[in-house]
């Protein structure tokens, strides 16, 4: 009897993993799909915290794409190593802060350590060749298998056919002839593939789910690691700069000013470590203070959240101001004028 | 042959994933018929939870809503 040979499938909840992992299961290998969870796939994230897009439907497109295909997901917490992906990524960034490549090679390790442990015989990824313009080109894509050490148990069914046989290819696990030759950059023949499987309502095409590929975050993020004097982040770092609007007035602090009321339920549970502003004598955002403002900046924090207040035609708005220890006092301050807060401080 | 167990997850204060990974990961730890109250706060969990159920085996016995917390009961399938 045949052994039934099995494989892992990088499943990032787009369109490709899904067919990828759906082409091997046409050729009768079982397959389970693992998802890496690094800090910065943060659509959920988004939707959890603002309050405007809590009616919409909301799902995890990697568990959504195993329900489709059948298959248990995995999924991985990898949010403390891959800080050293980020912070030092060998082939250096993208566009932004987006370590494409050094991030592929290491999921792909990581997945070879997952299949060697669970005795599984090869990894499957949706890459196509010439699609990104950093992880999969002709010339970057050896370098993946070659550095997460998967070599050819790598295989890549939608573009398959346009690179050297694989070791299921050859130990005639799978058959090269089911594999797809696919490369570029249109998505036609995914789509077109997709609906010759029946797949609907998947997630569409984008720049991937990761924060550091937008070039706003990446701005935040870079500015983070200025005004620390260091580059390094933690959870919270990552989270915070997904909320609210985010304005530097000094080097050494900078305010995260709620934009409606789902971030400000969310930023509630950060005054505990952190300074904050919170108009009282008129509705207005919390504002959590990230840094050491002195007594006259703390002040100018307060005409800067005031602003931001529905009393911002005021004379005075009061505010309270909470120390991150729970010190609370009264401020009372006079908006700032708009055309005081200079667009270099919008981060 | 042991009592089937009932443990109790705090995934509060978590976004998903994270509540996610964490039933994953007592889940990983139990038995068949072994039972997981997760308490949580992300509303997200009442689609994602299931869902990881669904696909890996387990049933969800009880989705309910505890002020501002949402408690879902999890039955461990056969892993």
């Amino acid at each position: 009897m045949t052994q039934q040979r099995k494989a892992l499938a990088l499943i990032s909840g787009g369109l490709d993993s899904l067919l990828a992992a759906r082409v091997m299961q046409e050729q009768g290998i079982h397959v389970e799909g693992v998802n890496f969870f690094t800090g910065f796939c943060v659509e959920g994230h988004t939707h959890a915290i603002r309050q405007k897009d809590r009616h919409r439907p909301k799902r995890n497109n990697a568990l959504w794409v195993a329900e489709q295909l059948g298959i248990k997901l995995h999924i991985i917490d990898i949010v403390e190593e891959y800080k050293d992906i980020v912070l030092n990524p060998k082939h250096g960034y993208g566009a932004n802060l987006n370590p494409c490549l050094d991030c592929k090679i290491f999921m792909v390790h990581k997945a070879l350590e997952w299949i060697l442990a669970h005795g599984f015989d090869f990894i499957i990824t949706g890459e196509v060749v010439g699609q990104r313009p950093m992880s999969q080109r002709k010339d970057t894509m050896p370098v993946v298998a070659r550095e997460s050490e998967a070599h050819d148990r790598l295989v890549r069914p939608l573009c398959g056919r346009n690179l050297p046989p694989t070791l299921p290819e050859r130990e005639g696990w799978i058959k090269r002839e089911g594999l797809y030759d696919f490369s570029g950059r249109s998505r036609k023949p995914q789509m077109a593939l997709a609906a010759k499987f029946g797949l609907q309502d998947y997630a569409q095409p984008s720049g991937g789910c990761c924060f550091l590929t937008d070039e706003q975050y990446s701005h935040k993020l870079a500015d983070l690691w200025q005004a620390r004097g260091e580059r390094r982040y933690e959870m919270d770092d990552i989270m915070l700069l997904k909320v609210g609007r985010h304005l530097r007035p000094r080097p050494h602090f900078k305010l995260i000013i709620a934009r409606e009321e789902g971030e400000g339920n969310f930023l509630q549970g950060y005054r505990k470590g952190y300074g904050s502003l919170t108009p009282i004598s008129h509705p207005g955002p919390l504002t959590l203070i990230d840094g050491t403002p002195d007594e006259s900046e703390i002040e100018l924090a307060a005409r800067i959240v005031a602003r931001y207040s529905q009393g911002r035609s005021a004379e005075r708005v009061e505010l309270e101001y909470q120390d991150g220890e729970g010190n609370s006092r009264r401020l009372s301050v006079a908006p700032i004028p708009p055309h005081e807060i200079p667009q270099e401080w919008h981060l | 042959v042991s009592e089937p167990r009932k443990v109790l997850l705090d995934a509060r204060r978590l976004l998903c994933p994270m509540p996610v990974i964490r039933v994953q990961n007592a889940v990983a730890e139990l038995r068949p018929g072994d039972r997981l109250e997760a308490m949580c706060s992300d509303p997200g969990v009442l689609h994602d939870i299931p869902a990881w159920c669904r696909i890996n085996g387990h049933k969800v016995l009880e989705s309910r809503r505890d002020g501002a917390d949402y408690i879902l009961l999890v039955e461990v399938g056969d892993q």
